[in-house]
């Protein structure tokens, strides 16, 4: 069996079977590439995870990217990308012919099954803010921004509402923080901000050896 | 017919190129683009969010998926705006995966990064307020005393206990059933 089938079969698979996208994904992913098939050692597949961790999208078909193209170049990656999108393109879609908005919303029990289940939705988006919270470690002093970036975005004023002004400004300001404050430790409240960075940073290079 | 898969377009290479942070992080981005544009009802659109819990792949892609069927009512629309929300992060990644060791040195993705950790909190809130509405929480009093506690009931089970979301939405569509 040629590489390139076995690429998309093993990335199928993946995508046929885990439910909740990227994060879910990545240690199936990491049995499968590099316990089973052994096709890429552990510490390449981390540096791997960190390339498509650092670009937008989805994060599960930017593993497959990295790793298809690391194995067979980009008709690699092509083959590892169809697979992880294959299986669920095809089950979406045929929610989306059978189960219309007009059956969610005129056939009884349906329409029933969602009203309950509308709440307990945001109740699964409301989890994730407070562990996000946690691991990006918020505090008094940092909170701001979070809770700006919420309500300016839930303001609906034109243009001040939209998401990607923030992601923007984030990863400039971030970036601005780094070279002002990162690279040279001072005393005091940024030094302090940066001596945590490292250690968390040190903390992934430990992982990796 | 055609300007609708050209707003599709748009709309999908936008929440590509900025999806940063996962998922829940998206959320808002989506909404705002097939919500606010008049496509789908934000009760839809968290109907589209349960659906893609429910089912396995990402919600980028279930959404794409979703929202280019109902859009254009053809299978072709629904592959293009799957396609368009894979194609900018599929080139990006291809072309950041040739220079990883620069790449992972680079002082700009390092310090973008740390600055995108507090947004992608306030992203996800966001999403969360946005979606705390009559449409997903009813209009009357009785009914939102229900799905208000649904919804607290929801949350301390997934946040301090380890049963997992797919089993929580289940439960809630099983209570609604019975309830209303």
């Amino acid at each position: 069996m040629s590489l390139y089938l076995q690429l998309f079969l093993t990335f199928s698979k993946i995508g046929a079977f885990t439910f909740g996208g990227g994060w879910a994904m990545i240690s199936i992913i990491q049995r499968e590439i590099v316990e089973k098939h052994r096709w890429i050692p552990e510490d390449e597949f981390l540096d791997l995870l960190a390339v498509a961790q650092s670009m937008p999208g989805i994060l599960a078909v930017n593993i497959s990217v990295v790793i298809g193209d690391r194995l067979k170049g980009v008709k690699g990656s092509i083959c590892a990308a169809i697979g992880t999108i294959l299986p669920s393109f095809l089950m979406i879609l045929a929610i989306a012919i059978f189960l219309t908005p007009d059956t969610i919303k005129n056939n009884p029990i349906v329409s029933r099954i969602f009203k309950g289940i509308r709440p307990a939705v945001v109740a699964l988006i409301i989890a994730p803010v407070l562990t996000t919270a946690r691991a990006a470690g918020i505090n008094w002093k940092t909170v701001a921004i979070p809770v700006a970036v919420a309500l300016l975005i839930y303001s609906k004023i034109p243009y001040i509402s939209n998401p990607i002004i923030y992601i923007v400004l984030g990863a400039i300001g971030g970036y601005i923080f780094y070279i002002y404050n990162g690279y040279h430790g001072k005393n005091g409240e940024n030094g302090e901000k940066r001596a945590n960075v490292e250690n968390v940073e040190n903390g992934k290079e430990d992982c990796h050896a | 017919m055609l300007e609708d898969y050209l707003k599709l377009i748009w709309a999908y290479l936008k929440i590509g190129l900025f999806g940063f942070g996962g998922g829940y992080a998206m959320l808002s981005l989506i909404q705002r683009e097939v919500v606010d544009s008049g496509w789908i009802t934000s009760q839809m659109f968290t109907d589209i969010v349960a659906i893609s819990q429910m089912t396995p792949g990402p919600i980028g892609i279930n959404s794409a998926t979703y929202i280019g069927y109902v859009v254009t009512g053809s299978v072709l629309g629904s592959l293009v705006t799957t396609l368009t929300v894979v194609l900018p992060p599929f080139i990006l990644t291809l072309i950041a995966a040739h220079y990883i060791e620069r790449h992972r040195q680079s002082p700009f993705i390092k310090g973008a990064f740390m600055g995108l950790r507090p947004v992608v909190v306030g992203l996800i809130a966001s999403a969360a307020l946005l979606l705390m509405n009559s449409e997903n929480f009813g209009y009357e009093m009785s009914e939102r005393i229900i799905t208000i506690a649904i919804c607290v009931a929801s949350f301390c089970i997934v946040y301090f206990t380890r049963v997992h979301p797919i089993l929580v939405i289940i439960l809630a569509g099983i209570t609604g059933l019975l309830v209303f």
